[in-house]
């Protein structure tokens, strides 16, 4: 497997959505922050797609679920070519394609969303049709703990085991944040793996910034033969800025000119 | 019209074999000669209309035309913002099959009236939408539906439903096939209760009242031409719906006047809200609005 630098990838993913946020003066720039790594380690190379064919039959599906991360998904995609990289400064811009919640009107995306809920049965979809003809590419969700409150997802979850998908990957961005406080004070979600233990998936748990453990995982064999996999990634929301990071406030909130800044400078000193 | 429309289903995924059939868990005595014929083509996905609507958006995004399967409210509001986002948003082919439309589950109480459903779905956008009235309808719409590789919704009623049409009848989408040809009121019907259209224009004829019979087997497109030729030609017009008349065929044939500035003596046969509470047989429930006749008599 080719696996180029990711760490560096996140980085750039990181600076593109700082940008793009506060550009646009748009909200969710925390939501992108936790999922930057996931993001690089799956476009860095876990992933099996080609720019120059985002059609091609053969590639590997990855559905964004929590569609508000918008920005660091085309980040991502810009990086890896399937958009210039200049495009990115027309997020959320009126006439243009890169809108607030993923979209497919954007090379590359598999899915739009953004009302939550509906992006693990569409994954399983995909996953049920590879199975039925054979094919070898894989399905990739990522998904919020926030919108597990919703019940489709469960649905899926049940129907994905029940059909041994073991060709379907869920990732958890698991920030423990949701949009109006602390998943523990609102839903709460522990304990989450348990959860997909006995719904008779494979399950991994890791830290959701490690690239290493990240790419093992997303590489090796699914835990529990035939059937799907959760990996349920611990993250913090706003990961990388230390005035972001978990901050409620930041789901909602775009950096001013001198945040952006700032935010940049610490992506810098790590670089 | 259920049977008939599975044999067709059967028939046209045998040719096909990208076609799908799921089912959220109903279709027993139904579904079986499908699953048995085509294992591959079918799975019940269990009890979840809403995970069946996204598995059906991903298999759709694989390349599968996608065929759900359904009693009325069931694969359409209960999934209403999944056939929004993930199939219509997206302009898929997946054709949703409910069974038991309009009051053909009466007894079953009001979460089983299937009386909303045409009018929400025809807002969807990309959706084609068809109310067939007889097997002969039904069996020769679910093949259009299919090849047209969009989002459709085909409304089917529970089974026994009479023919209607001649055989032989051709019967498109977006046509209207006149049964009757009268001249002083049209009466414009949607599904299976067409048949009392028919029964109420021999008995206007008994009472020296010469009335049209047209069935619209497609609600969306509606045969517009047809609509406006009968208002220029007769002196009154009374669209009969088996569905809220709120919102529904009526609503879209009225729409449709008065854009043109059409405006003959025009009303609306169909469900009220004085009807959600009530329990009974289909033929109990629409007896219920009261007579077509007496309707149309007093249009005039």
């Amino acid at each position: 497997m080719k696996q180029i630098d990711t760490e560096a990838l996140a980085r750039r993913l990181r600076r593109h959505a700082l940008r793009m946020t506060h550009r646009a003066r748009a909200s969710h720039v925390g939501s992108c922050l936790s999922m930057a790594d996931i993001m690089a380690v799956l476009y860095g190379g876990i992933m099996r797609i080609d720019s120059t064919r985002p059609d091609w039959t053969e590639r590997d599906r990855l559905i964004v679920s929590k569609g508000h991360a918008a920005a660091i998904v085309y980040a991502a995609l810009a990086e890896k070519g399937f958009l210039p990289l200049a495009e990115l400064d027309t997020y959320s811009a009126d006439g243009g394609r890169l809108a607030g919640h993923v979209t497919t009107m954007v090379p590359g995306v598999e899915l739009s969303t953004g009302s939550l809920g509906h992006g693990l049965p569409v994954a399983a979809g995909m996953a049920l049709a590879a199975q039925r003809s054979g094919a070898s590419w894989r399905s990739f969700c990522v998904v919020s703990d926030g919108e597990l409150d919703e019940g489709s997802n469960w649905e899926a979850i049940q129907f994905a085991q029940h059909f041994r998908l073991s060709n379907l990957t869920l990732i958890v961005d698991y920030n423990k944040i949701q949009s109006f406080g602390s998943v523990a004070e609102v839903s709460d979600l522990h304990p989450l793996a348990e959860k997909f233990r006995a719904f008779n998936w494979g399950v991994h748990e890791l830290d959701g910034h490690d690239h290493a453990a990240l790419v093992e995982t997303l590489s090796g064999p699914p835990p529990r033969e035939g059937r799907p996999t959760a990996i349920v990634a611990h993250t913090i929301k706003g990961k990388g800025i230390s005035f972001m990071e978990g901050q409620l406030l930041w789901h909602y909130r775009n950096p001013d000119v001198a945040q952006l800044e700032a935010a940049l400078a610490e992506l810098e000193e790590v670089a | 019209m259920r049977t008939e429309t599975i044999d067709a289903l059967t028939a046209y995924a045998h040719a096909n074999p990208d076609v799908m059939l799921l089912t959220a868990d109903l279709g027993y005595s139904v579904l079986e000669r499908f699953a048995e014929a085509l294992p591959t083509q079918y799975a019940n996905v269990g009890v979840c209309e809403q995970a069946m609507v996204g598995i059906a958006a991903g298999l759709a995004l694989s390349g599968r035309r996608v065929v759900l399967y359904s009693i009325a409210n069931f694969p359409t509001l209960r999934c209403l913002e999944q056939l929004r986002n993930d199939v219509c948003y997206h302009n898929l082919p997946v054709t949703v099959i409910s069974v038991g439309g309009g009051l053909a589950y009466g007894a079953q109480g009001y979460t089983h009236h299937g009386v909303e459903d045409l009018g929400i779905m025809a807002m969807l956008p990309n959706m084609v939408v068809a109310c067939p009235a007889d097997p002969l309808e039904a069996m020769a719409l679910l093949p259009q539906l299919l090849d047209r590789r969009c989002p459709a919704y085909l409304r089917l009623g529970r089974s026994g439903e009479p023919a209607l049409h001649a055989p032989g009848t051709v019967i498109e989408l977006a046509r209207a096939v006149t049964l009757r040809a009268g001249t002083d009121i049209a009466l414009l019907a949607t599904g299976p209760i067409l048949g009392r259209a028919l029964s109420a224009a021999d008995a206007l004829a008994g009472r020296g009242i010469s009335a049209s019979v047209l069935s619209f087997p497609g609600f969306r497109p509606l045969d517009e031409a047809a609509v406006l030729e009968v208002a220029r030609s007769h002196r009154a017009i009374l669209t009969i719906e088996e569905h809220n008349i709120s919102g529904g065929f009526g609503s879209r044939v009225a729409d449709l006047l008065l854009t043109h500035g059409l405006s003959p003596r025009f009303g609306k046969f169909g469900v009220t809200d004085a009807l959600s509470g009530q329990i009974g047989s289909q033929a109990w429930l629409l007896d219920r609005l009261g007579s077509i006749e007496d309707h149309a008599a007093r249009l005039l």
